[in-house]
């Protein structure tokens, strides 16, 4: 019964609401919102899982000194460090309002640390690129072309560089054309791809064949 | 040969020295690069600057400080073309901290005299109606009604006593929608249930990495996109009023120099070595 | 004549002279204020008179939909954008019946010539009329037909994606059933697919860990329980092999999910007591804080081989790269667009889109999955025919296919 009641409520959920998207009659059309409520209603619910979880984790580490239990304390320092600010010391509804606490440690630690962390993809694009671009065989040299002109039709640089040759053989056109064609050609061919194997793993996933996600065979 | 060995074995931190190298210097430099604005931008400044004074103009926030180097340029750019044309703007967020971004752009965009001069009020030209959590399902909602979705705004007023709201009941009263966006949700969500669903006409920024993604939807579904630093430089530069974006691009476009450059040296030891091991 | 006296002008023909030059005089300076005064007068003129009430109001039922709404449509005015052009705006108005007292409903810019009225009751008659604005006066059409609005029991924009459906579900059927009768089916090789039991075994040589990311979206995205019924199968490998596995998750639920996942995994091969909850944990639903979590413990850890399957945002360079630096084999799998690029530079196996929903059934080998498999096939076959037909049709000019795929 522990896992055959999960997956009937799949399977009536999931064939009613394929059948909901084509009937828009009462109850059909409240039931696609009604099913969503529910799962943000849960979801937020298992927040709080989560959040003991890496709490009780967290401070094992730290009471046993385990190996990283110096980055479990950072963890369980940085919990309490904005959460209570945020609740008990910012004004309430209007917490994240300018001149609040929870407003300055979103501007002056959060903002900064989001920021460094998505530049730090500058760097990787650059190592990542030395290390993939290379032509070791014709599709390789296919990609590594196409790298480098739409890396250089993407910038100023690539104008000055091209700005002499008629505008059709320009860096910037020919980047555009790369994207515009051939890219998202590609693009679409993978979309249909993934939206066929969208429909068949749901389809088993319905059916009841696919049960590995929970806890099944 | 030694040597292209060791170049094709290049410590990673070597690169990474010259990418700051090549980030960094030119941030110290004033000069500027000729920027050439692509039609999809253009599409997206036409179908605002086309707009009469009055046009309400929903911009959605979807995006986190992550993105913000990349997006908040154009957050900024838009909200002055929008001013100084007496658009009146509508300010949502389906990610948590899109109001929050929001409010920053729009401090910074206050600062400008031109727009400080015309002494816009909250509730009247503007409003920040917060955060809603649902994703497309809070879209859905909005085609039907917008008060309903969002019954409150950012601070706590009720939606319906805010002056500029009263006219706005659904998507059939919003002019333009302009959709900033990280990820999911985002543009494509925006796409099938606000354009698909009740036709509403959508411009879009993206990150970079994202744009692409965006294209087969134009120009029936979306009007344009600014992709990455680049596109909000070209929307900058078309406005008239070259700012941070246009300043970075020097930056984008050394570090771009940077990784070619590497690319070329490494293909080289590639051929080389490889020329090596077959002769031996 | 008093001026002449003042002015003591005697003779009467210069004093005619210089009232004729005066006027004369006065002419060349009023006439431009003249012209402006005209120009405002035609302005009030105009404003004076009404517009051109806007015509052929058609009121109907909004399709395809709950009820509670109506679709109102009409002929724009002369006087929008042609004629006086000072049309600035319409006003919907409607009543319930054609001679009662017509309320305000909602307004749409000039130019509009169609408005959606989503808050009528059913089975009840609207009428509407639609008014002209300008800045000054307006002017109303002549009241529409009644219309109802009722409930739909099918949304027939949606039969083309109705009958696409039924086709790719049939046919997936249709092989499953096939494979349970017997019939042998061939699925080609997928290289990410093949690798991972030796991706498995390598870890189990070198004495490290195994690290499976199910990407960073929740149980309501497809690709993350395409990732999960991924680590079913690595779980029962790790199991096997007692090599050791770790789980950071980036929400709870999933944390729950694949906890169940890998302790059933672990239950299935007969090794319950290797397993233990602490494996798979949750770090943070942030973004990059998950990121940077866990890339701070693939560099401390320092594990040998790296699964990244599931939906993945910008972080996927930030982790791969990573994993690649301290020389983990990586196989990824997402259906993630914009981050296949990203994972095939840095990663040494990408299962890209479709291949990454095959997985778990080319991994379990069962040929009720497999049979699923086939049976995306025939659509994707019938999706190449529709494309290639719609493409030499449109060539030649002689019908646009692609509407039949509109929605």
């Amino acid at each position: 019964m522990r896992r055959e009641v999960p997956l009937i409520i799949t399977g009536i959920v999931g064939i009613t609401l394929i059948i909901s998207y084509f009937i828009p009659h009462t109850p059909f059309n409240l039931l696609q919102d009604l099913f969503t409520d529910w799962y943000q209603i849960v979801a937020a619910f298992a927040i709080i899982l989560g959040i003991l979880n890496l709490l009780r984790i967290s401070l094992d580490k730290v009471y046993k000194k385990k190996k990283g239990w110096f980055f479990g304390l950072v963890v369980v320092l940085s919990f309490f460090f904005i959460v209570i600010p945020g609740f008990f010391f910012s004004g309430g509804r209007g917490f994240q309002n300018p001149g609040t606490p929870f407003f300055w440690i979103y501007f002056y630690i959060y903002i900064p640390l989001m920021s460094t962390m998505f530049a730090l993809l500058a760097f990787f694009v650059a190592s990542a690129s030395y290390r993939a671009f290379r032509a070791r065989n014709k599709e390789a040299t296919m990609l590594l072309l196409a790298a480098f002109f739409v890396m250089l039709g993407r910038v100023p640089i690539g104008y000055y560089l091209s700005s002499w040759l008629p505008e059709s053989y320009q860096l910037a056109t020919v980047a555009d054309w790369i994207m515009n064609f051939p890219q998202t050609a590609g693009q679409r061919a993978i979309m249909i791809g993934i939206a066929l194997g969208i429909v068949s793993s749901s389809l088993r996933v319905i059916l009841g064949l696919e049960r590995a996600y929970i806890g099944g065979e | 040969m030694k040597f292209f060995d060791r170049l094709l074995a290049i410590d990673r931190r070597i690169i990474f020295l010259f990418v700051i190298i090549a980030v960094t210097l030119p941030l110290f430099s004033k000069a500027t690069l000729h920027i050439e604005v692509s039609p999809m931008v253009k599409a997206v400044y036409d179908a605002v600057d086309n707009l009469p004074p009055g046009s309400k103009v929903l911009v959605s926030f979807d995006y986190d400080p992550a993105s913000a180097p990349e997006l908040q340029p154009m957050a900024l750019s838009f909200f002055r073309h929008c001013f100084s044309k007496d658009l009146k703007v509508v300010i949502i967020g389906l990610w948590p901290q899109g109001p929050v971004q929001a409010n920053i752009a729009l401090e910074d965009v206050f600062r400008d005299p031109e727009i400080k001069a015309k002494n816009l009020k909250y509730g009247v030209d503007y409003v920040n109606l917060g955060y809603m959590a649902g994703n497309e399902v809070v879209i859905q909602s909005m085609g039907s009604n917008i008060h309903t979705t969002f019954p409150a705004d950012y601070t706590g007023n009720r939606t319906s006593e805010l002056p500029l709201m009263k006219g706005i009941k659904n998507f059939d009263n919003i002019d333009f929608i302009y959709n900033l966006s990280a990820g999911y949700p985002g543009t494509m969500e925006w796409v099938q249930f606000a354009v698909d669903r009740f036709q509403a006409k959508l411009g879009a920024g993206n990150t970079a990495v994202q744009a692409p993604g965006m294209y087969p939807y134009i120009p029936e579904q979306l009007v344009g996109v600014l992709g990455g630093m680049k596109g909000g430089a070209e929307y900058e530069i078309i406005a008239k009023r070259p700012a941070r974006a246009v300043s970075y691009m020097l930056s984008q476009g050394v570090s771009h120099a940077v990784i070619i450059f590497f690319i070329i040296i490494g293909n080289l030891a590639f051929f080389v070595t490889r020329g090596k091991k077959k002769t031996s | 004549m008093r001026i002449f006296r003042t002015l003591r002008l005697e003779n009467k023909r210069i004093n005619y002279i210089l009232v004729f030059l005066l006027f004369i005089f006065s002419l060349f300076i009023l006439t431009p204020a003249l012209a402006q005064v005209d120009k405002s007068v035609t302005t009030l003129w105009e404003d004076t008179l009404p517009p051109s009430p806007p015509a052929e109001v058609k009121a109907k039922d909004t399709p395809n939909d709950a009820g509670g709404s109506i679709t109102i449509t009409w002929t724009k005015s002369l006087d929008d954008s042609t004629g006086r052009n000072n049309v600035i705006g319409y006003e919907i108005l409607r009543s319930t019946s054609v001679d009662g007292e017509f309320e305000l409903v909602g307004n749409t810019t000039a130019g509009a010539q169609q408005f959606m009225d989503t808050d009528t009751k059913d089975k009840v008659e609207y009428f509407y009329k639609i008014k002209a604005v300008t800045q000054v006066l307006s002017s109303v059409s002549l009241p529409s037909q009644p219309a109802i609005s009722t409930q739909q029991w099918f949304n027939t924009d949606r039969i083309n994606i109705l009958i696409a459906v039924l086709i790719i579900s049939f046919s997936i059927l249709y092989f499953i059933r096939r494979a349970r009768a017997g019939k042998k089916l061939y699925v080609r090789k997928i290289a990410g697919l093949e690798a991972v039991s030796d991706a498995v075994g390598r870890a189990t040589e070198m004495g490290k860990k195994i690290f499976f990311v199910p990407g960073i979206q929740d149980m309501n995205n497809m690709m993350t329980i395409a990732g999960i019924t991924i680590l079913g199968k690595v779980a029962q490998l790790t199991a096997q092999y007692e090599t050791r596995l770790e789980v950071p998750t980036s929400r709870s639920m999933v944390m729950v999910s694949c906890r169940e996942t890998v302790k059933e995994a672990y239950t299935n091969v007969g090794r319950p007591d290797a397993y233990n909850d602490d494996m798979v944990y949750y770090l943070t639903d942030d973004q990059f804080g998950f990121s940077a979590a866990v890339a701070g413990l693939f560099v401390r850890e320092k594990p040998a081989t790296i699964f990244l399957q599931g939906h993945f945002f910008a972080e996927s360079l930030i982790l791969a790269e990573t994993g690649n630096s301290i020389g983990a084999i990586q196989i990824a799998g997402t259906a993630a667009l914009a981050q296949l690029p990203f994972f095939v530079a840095a990663c040494d196996y990408t299962l890209i889109g479709e291949e990454f929903f095959a997985a778990s059934a080319y991994l379990s080998e069962d040929p009720k999955l497999l049979g699923s498999i086939k049976g995306q096939d025939v659509g994707k076959f019938i999706f190449l025919l529709a494309i290639l037909i719609g493409v030499i049709l449109i060539t030649a000019g002689i019908y646009d296919l692609s509407k039949f795929f509109a929605t």
